[in-house]
């Protein structure tokens, strides 16, 4: 189907059903059970992890496949934002356009940094795209400040021309809408003493998230992919066949940049604002983190990482000490207090050691990353099965013998 | 897959099915809500979005100090503080209209990417039904733009830049704290008997909204007596050492420098300044003088010693004497241990000041609430009468203009109050050219 082979084809099946039924899946704790300070099934949250997913996707097709690793991806989230958020500025508050010129623009700039930063390699490019991005971020705060507004970032005003969508007559702000139907609209159904929030703009970004991910999976399996593995696996013994590999490069480079450009366009048309800090270094080690947690070079690895770090990040910094207190309140007072001490250095503001405590874990015991564990799981899954197998008709082979081993 | 033959009556039957499904959770939904988040049960929900890092998070953990001493005093817990002195007497003890005060935290990172995220995750998860904080107008302003299209109320805490009111206004947003036109209107005439009419200024500028409208505000009151700009020079936020921009001011030719800096910012500038000698300099046959417009004690404690003498404006100082300065000040200290910030002052009116809005509203709608504040006029919030102007939902007080204190007794005594400017001084026109190309628009309650 598609033009995928059956596991393929079933893979994205469950990746389409997975990301239909997000919002009730992210809603798995009821209403005051307590637990419902881990729900994260409302709209912010999904979209941002169907963004950073195909932005994880893209880049783990660069990292993931020629091993080249960029630390300057945000520059492309960026400079997606920017494209975005003046197209909803000039011409219209259709998402469409703006996600199409924000790919355009981020795709011209990765033609631009991967031709010079793709001269060299290993830990050199990686300087080099880092470098590039940084410049980006510094020329949006200084030089650039009349197209991105530096601090302040760019945002929506009633002013703005929007020549396509003719004058506004109401005195508030337009909303983003794909053919009218508003990002912002969603509809709200309550069942299980759940609220589950159906919203258009995460389904918006989950459709293009699920074109993505079949895209990816393509090029995964075609026979560019298989030249851009050669490359990871040793572009020396390439360049002595007579082969060129730098058009190969490029091209991944680029189309990574593409997807990073999309995933900017997307932020900005859920929420059109596009900011310098999208650029910043940080911006950047956080897709890197993303895919090796989840497992680079896999195809849902990334995804699944863009996930798990999406959520630590909204759901763990929301834990505060007065929830921390509500929660240990049945403790004796001192101890009470000495475990919410502990607890408030991983939650709220100190989230981030959480996600540094996970990555180290993930990265020392798992180094495929997150898919990893899932396969270690299946598989002693399986061993746990076959023993019982083994009992009923045990065989001789499965015995060890020492005079066995050869000499 | 391959073989699914599409009829006629096939498409008929899925696009019933399709069209059912639909429209099927409209059914379902709670569709009794008339604003975003109405609140439903005995307890309402606010959030509190500060910074609790980067260059503003002292002023951010001070606000979220004060927020919690203000939803202490709305439930009828502690002494009361402010509600006692409050002109308006509606608000009993009971939360507000009967519901008992919930709130949610988030970090800002003074970043508006961020700040607009965890403000987001406040509505859509939270059920938040009014967002306040902020330590930044860039921040601020954006978040502000979120609560317009959300349909929530936005309290503005430590925003200091004339945007936030003036060409970013939003008909959903209130801002309690003074701007840097009210800081320049305040300043010019104290500056000029000190300093006189002849002096050249140089300028160190946070780069970004409220530098920005600080620097134009400044600058133009003080040419408007006399005085010269020699340079403008922008910095970027949380730069961190300030050295390679405190050089070339000695070569200027300006015998005034204005720093144009907040927060930790204001910190490493003027100790490198001062570390630098500027302040044992003569130019132009004149000692060099530092300003900084926009003082806060946080700050002059960071400072330390570095700020003696040095002139600025505030919107409120722990010393004040009157009773609900007072008040605030004993309740705060006796929870907290130390006297409270104007950052801390500034938040817990704006929170006091929603609660009481929908009171006297008698709803949560965002709309009733933007009615009661709006030229609403008050007493007993620590700066005296004041009005929350319909026009821009600024609100008009007296603005403080301190100095650094040359022999402070304690940590925390370490400004003076030098002047009380009266509100007539700083009132400006709505239309002002300094505010004007914005619009309110129409509150919008959401949903």
């Amino acid at each position: 189907m598609l033009g995928l082979n059956k596991k393929d084809a079933t893979f994205l099946l469950i990746v389409v059903l997975l990301t239909l039924f997000t919002p009730i899946i992210m809603q798995p704790f009821a209403a005051n059970s307590g637990l419902d300070q881990f729900n994260g099934g409302y709209p912010d949250l999904m979209q941002k992890v169907a963004i950073f997913g195909i932005f994880a996707v893209g880049f783990n097709i660069l990292f993931g496949l020629t091993g080249y690793l960029s630390f300057g991806h945000a520059a492309f989230l960026g400079v997606g934002s920017y494209a975005a958020v003046w197209m909803f500025k000039l011409l219209t508050m259709n998402v469409i356009p703006a996600i199409l010129l924000a790919m355009v623009v981020s795709g011209l700039l990765a033609v631009v940094i991967g031709f010079i930063s793709l001269r060299r390699s290993g830990i050199y490019f990686s300087i080099l795209t880092l470098a590039f991005a940084q410049m980006c971020y510094k020329l949006a705060y200084s030089v650039l400040t009349p197209i991105t507004n530096g601090e302040t970032g760019l945002q929506l005003a009633l002013s703005d021309p929007r020549i396509l969508d003719g004058t506004n007559e109401s005195a508030s702000l337009p909303v983003t809408n794909i053919f009218g139907l508003a990002m912002n609209s969603s509809y709200k159904v309550e069942a299980l003493n759940r609220v589950f929030t159906f919203n258009v703009g995460f389904y918006f970004c989950g459709i293009v998230a699920i074109l993505a991910f079949y895209i990816a999976i393509r090029l995964f399996r075609s026979p560019f992919g298989m030249m851009l593995r050669a490359v990871k696996t040793n572009q020396q013994r390439m360049n002595y066949m007579g082969l060129n590999t730098r058009p190969y490069t490029l091209a991944a480079f680029v189309i990574s940049g593409m997807y990073a450009g999309l995933a900017g366009g997307l932020l900005a048309a859920m929420d059109p604002l596009a900011g310098a800090d999208r650029m910043l270094w940080t911006a950047s080690g956080e897709v890197v983190i993303m895919t090796i947690l989840g497992g680079a070079g896999t195809l849902m690895g990334p995804v699944l990482g863009a996930g798990v770090i999406k959520y630590l990040e909204n759901i763990f910094s929301k834990i505060n000490e007065s929830v921390l207190h509500s929660w240990f309140h049945w403790l004796p007072d001192g101890l009470e207090h000495a475990v919410v001490w502990v607890f408030a250095r991983f939650t709220g503001e100190g989230w981030h050691l959480t996600l540094g405590l996970t990555f180290m874990l993930v990265v020392t015991f798992l180094p495929g990353g997150l898919v990893e564990g899932t396969r270690r799981i299946k598989s002693l899954m399986a061993r746990l099965r076959r023993p019982k197998a083994g009992r009923t008709e045990p065989k001789a082979d499965d015995q060890p013998s020492p005079f066995k081993k050869p000499l | 897959m391959s073989n699914s033959l599409l009829t006629r009556r096939g498409l008929l039957k899925t696009s019933a099915v399709a069209g059912a499904g639909l429209a099927l959770p409209t059914i379902f939904t709670s569709g009794a809500a008339a604003f975003t988040n109405e609140p439903m049960g005995g307890t309402v929900t606010l959030g509190f979005n500060v910074p609790q890092s980067g260059a503003y998070a002292d002023e951010g953990a001070d606000e979220l100090r004060a927020y919690e001493l203000a939803v202490e005093h709305l439930n009828g817990e502690g002494d009361g503080g402010m509600l006692n002195t409050f002109s308006s007497k509606v608000l009993e003890g009971n939360g507000i209209l009967g519901k008992k005060v919930q709130y949610v935290t988030g970090d800002t990172q003074t970043k508006s990417d961020a700040a607009r995220a965890s403000a987001k995750s406040m509505i859509e998860k939270d059920g938040a039904v009014m967002i306040t904080g902020g330590s930044s107008s860039g921040v601020a302003i954006a978040v502000q733009g979120l609560c317009q299209e959300a349909g929530v109320i936005f309290m503005a805490g430590l925003t200091h830049s004339n945007d936030t009111t003036g060409k970013d206004k939003k008909a959903n947003g209130f801002r309690h704290f003074f701007n840097a036109y009210m800081s320049a209107a305040a300043l010019a005439p104290v500056l000029k008997n000190l300093y006189g009419t002849d002096r050249t200024a140089y300028h160190l500028t946070a780069d970004y909204s409220w530098g920005w409208t600080q620097e134009e505000s400044i600058a133009a009151a003080t040419e408007a007596m006399g005085w010269k700009t020699a340079e403008k020079v922008r910095t970027p936020l949380g730069a961190g050492d300030f050295s390679s921009y405190i050089a070339p001011v000695l070569n200027s030719g300006a015998d005034v420098l204005v720093l144009n800096h907040y927060g930790g910012d204001m910190v490493n500038s003027l100790t490198n300044a001062v570390q630098f000698g500027l302040r044992d300099k003569q130019v132009n046959g004149k000692n060099f003088e530092i300003v900084v417009p926009l003082y806060s004690r946080l700050m002059a404690r960071g400072a330390g010693k570095n700020v003696a003498g040095i002139h600025g404006s505030t919107n409120w100082h722990w010393s004040l004497q009157d009773d609900a300065s007072k008040a605030f000040v004993k309740s705060f200290g006796t929870k907290y241990g130390f006297p409270p910030s104007q950052a801390a002052h500034t938040v817990y009116c704006q929170t006091l000041l929603y609660a009481d809005a929908v009171a006297r509203g008698g709803s949560f709608n965002p709309c009733a609430v933007a009615e009661a504040l709006e030229g609403f006029e008050f007493d007993g919030l620590g700066n005296g009468k004041t009005l929350y102007r319909a026009e821009d939902h600024q609100c008009f007080k007296d603005v403080l203009v301190v100095r650094g204190k040359e022999n402070p007794e304690s940590e925390f005594d370490l400004l003076e109050v030098v002047e009380v400017t009266p509100a007539a001084q700083v009132t400006y026109d709505a239309d002002h050219p300094m505010f004007a190309g914005g619009a309110l628009g129409d509150c919008n309650p959401g949903a």
